[in-house]
């Protein structure tokens, strides 16, 4: 297998071979959407530190991955146990995929209530591919039009012209689903180093509510690349709490790039807490579009040994009296690198925008690193935005505050690292993942994932 | 007969960044109790009380400090809480997203578990919490909140009072416990601590004014300038300091 860098000829050329058997292939849309898309990444290249978007996460190692290939079939026989975080009382809305490919033996869609398509986009392209004609693509800007939002994102070309899987989800008008639908995404059995380009979709229509919680796990030492695509769309009056938790393995590379627009009085909530992979870029930009709109893109990174986690978000507001939030907090220790972007744009008329987006890191060694950026882009003079960013180490007069009440160092350091990435969680508004996730963040501090 | 001394402290020499601030400090403590140690600001008296605890930066350089007939100064922090040791702060620290019934449970927890004491559990320490804070007279919405955010001066010497409470240690050391007190919230804070007096346990109680022992009587007083005690009495000897102040003290040193 060749160790030299993928070049827009060469992946071309991979993207020949398998054409006719990705999924789709006779769906006209797609095949040029694809095609389209795999021009734009010839056009953009991979990302280099000269890239602004990327002076701080180096692509470097996943540039000599072989992009078309996916799984055998036989090794996804071989999950019995799903790891899941929701237990059996919500076992009938879950949808499970293993290296990347929809598995309905482990998935369970019994409980979805009516109104809710719930399906694997490999299945949805072959049974009723226009369901998808007006969305794939098209949240994200790629399917062409005049606001191309997606010019930037090579790795988002290059989901879209592979794109092998992933879930789509539509929440029909006016459903509420009160139970979380969780997508498990097992990565990493076979040991193939391989790109699994996932491409997942959700649409909200108007005043429906649903929470999605996507769980990201794979084995300790397997070396993969997941290569993400996300459109979400949240119609008028809708409710989507979107929530993420990555624990894969330290040889994993976890890429992804998400687009959210959200409309008139509609809510999008997100939180993403990444534990795992040796390298993790999440990019999401979320658009508020209609008046009313409300974002709360909220995420937890910690860290040890030399992973490296990117959080880089945009958040845009378009449109008068739209609010956002924003709260990340990050543990690094070891010779951990963390990143976050954060900007938020109000544009000229987005007047009584109120914005606000912090970012605080915890450097629990002095190998650890973060770096900050965030970013105030203002175009409208009636707006209420603030933004922060600070980075320190463990209070040590806390510390010993609780050791002379008798708690041993260790536990007096994990219950400091809790508090501190507390105040993220409680950005959380769904209890049960709040407290799903308190209990993953307590498994890091045990070392126990 | 005599009885074997609580804390024995010989010689003690101390210093913080390199600066020599206890400078031979002699005091024995016997069970149940109570010595005052006044002085001048900068005489070594919250020098002392961290010392004693185990505060990262405060060097003994010389001299011995014997707890129950142990070396006091091999123990980390957290043994001397469970040893015995108690200290309440001049200034409580705040600690944001802990709340106070995770801190005290934490803690409780920590030194029975050290004690090889059965730990309690949720429902059992709660009970136990509940009857404290009532005892005390300390309102149930402090243990929900976090530990000493947002607390006034008076909640957080009293929440000082209640860790107290909660610990039972056999020696506490006040720190200023009176700083940034008005009258009523001096007197209640004093109640407090004269509600945990028993025939064993011992106080050391620092203090800048005498105020604080019109309400804590002590049964020693000592007066520390330029790190040592320059003088000791009894309670009449707080008295006097009143009048004169501490200037033939620190001229004397």
């Amino acid at each position: 297998m060749t160790q030299e860098i993928l070049t827009p000829e060469t992946l071309a050329e991979q993207f020949g071979h398998i054409r006719a058997a990705l999924p789709g292939a006779d769906v006209p849309w797609l095949d040029s959407l694809r095609a389209d898309s795999l021009g734009r990444f010839a056009d953009l290249g991979w990302p280099t530190a000269k890239t602004e978007a990327w002076k701080y996460t180096s692509l470097k190692d996943v540039q000599t991955i072989p992009f078309g290939l996916g799984r055998s079939a036989k090794t996804v026989e071989s999950v019995e146990v799903v790891p899941c975080l929701f237990s059996d009382a919500h076992v009938g809305l879950r949808l499970v995929f293993v290296n990347g490919h929809f598995s309905a033996r482990l998935s369970a869609l019994n409980d979805m209530p009516e109104g809710v398509t719930a399906a694997s986009l490999a299945e949805v392209l072959k049974t009723d591919p226009a369901l998808l004609k007006d969305r794939l693509g098209h949240i994200g800007g790629e399917a062409g039009g005049p606001e191309d939002k997606s010019g930037g994102q090579p790795l988002l070309a290059l989901n879209t012209a592979f794109m092998n899987d992933g879930f789509v989800i539509v929440v029909g008008k006016g459903i509420v689903v009160e139970d979380p639908i969780e997508i498990v995404f097992i990565g990493g059995f076979g040991g193939e180093n391989v790109v699994h380009n996932v491409r997942n979709l959700i649409v909200m229509e108007e005043n429906s509510r649903a929470t999605i919680v996507e769980n990201y796990v794979g084995f300790p030492t397997s070396a993969f690349v997941h290569n993400e695509g996300c459109e979400v769309g949240v119609a008028a009056g809708a409710t989507l709490k979107h929530y993420k938790l990555q624990t894969e393995g330290f040889e994993t590379t976890h890429l992804n790039t998400v687009h959210v627009d959200v409309e008139r009085d509609a809510t999008y909530e997100t939180f993403m807490l990444s534990t795992g992979a040796r390298l993790t870029r999440n990019e999401k930009t979320v658009r508020l579009k209609g008046e009313g709109a409300h974002c709360a893109v909220n995420g937890a990174f910690l860290l040890r040994g030399t992973q490296h986690c990117d959080n880089t978000t945009v958040i845009e507001h378009l449109v008068p009296h739209t609010s956002s939030r924003e709260v990340f907090k990050g543990a690094l220790d070891g010779e951990s690198r963390g990143v976050f972007q954060g900007r938020i744009v109000v544009h000229k008329d987005a007047q009584k925008t109120d914005g606000h987006q912090m970012c605080k890191t915890l450097l629990l060694s002095d190998k650890a690193e973060i770096d900050t950026k965030p970013e105030l882009e203002i175009y409208a003079d009636d707006v209420k935005c603030s933004h922060g960013a600070t980075a320190g180490q463990i209070d040590e007069g806390a510390l010993f505050y609780l050791r002379s009440r008798g708690i041993p160092e260790v536990a007096a350091r994990e219950l400091l690292i809790e508090a501190f990435l507390g105040e993220a969680l409680e950005e959380i508004s769904d209890e049960r993942v709040r407290g799903l996730l308190r209990g993953k963040v307590g498994h890091w501090l045990a070392r126990d994932v | 007969m005599s009885v074997a001394p609580m804390l024995d402290i010989k010689n003690l020499h101390a210093t913080v960044d390199g600066k020599p601030i206890l400078k031979g400090l002699t005091l024995s403590i016997n069970p149940g109790e109570i010595h005052a140690m006044m002085g001048p600001n900068g005489s070594g008296k919250s020098t002392l009380s961290y010392v004693l605890t185990g505060r990262e930066g405060y060097e003994v350089t010389d001299g011995e400090v014997q707890y129950e007939g142990r070396n006091l100064l091999d123990l980390e922090p957290e043994e001397r809480a469970a040893q015995g040791i108690f200290l309440a702060f001049q200034y409580p620290v705040e600690i944001p997203g802990v709340t106070n019934t995770t801190f005290l449970k934490e803690a409780l927890n920590a030194i029975r578990k050290h004690r090889g004491e059965d730990t309690m559990d949720a429902m059992e320490f709660m009970k136990f919490l509940r009857a404290k804070t009532k005892e005390l007279g300390i309102a149930e919405d402090m243990l929900k909140r976090s530990v000493n955010v947002g607390f006034s001066g008076g909640e957080k010497k009293r929440n000082e009072v209640l860790q107290m409470a909660v610990l039972e240690p056999k020696l506490a050391i006040l720190d200023e416990t009176d700083s940034g007190l008005d009258i009523d919230a001096l007197k209640t804070v004093a109640s407090g601590v004269n509600a945990l007096r028993t025939p064993e346990r011992s106080m050391l109680v620092i203090t800048h004014y005498q105020r604080l022992l019109d309400y804590i009587v002590p049964d020693f007083v000592h007066v520390l300038a330029n790190g040592k005690i320059q003088r000791s009495g009894g309670k009449e000897l707080a008295v006097e300091l009143e009048k004169t102040g501490y200037a033939d003290f620190i001229e004397a040193a």
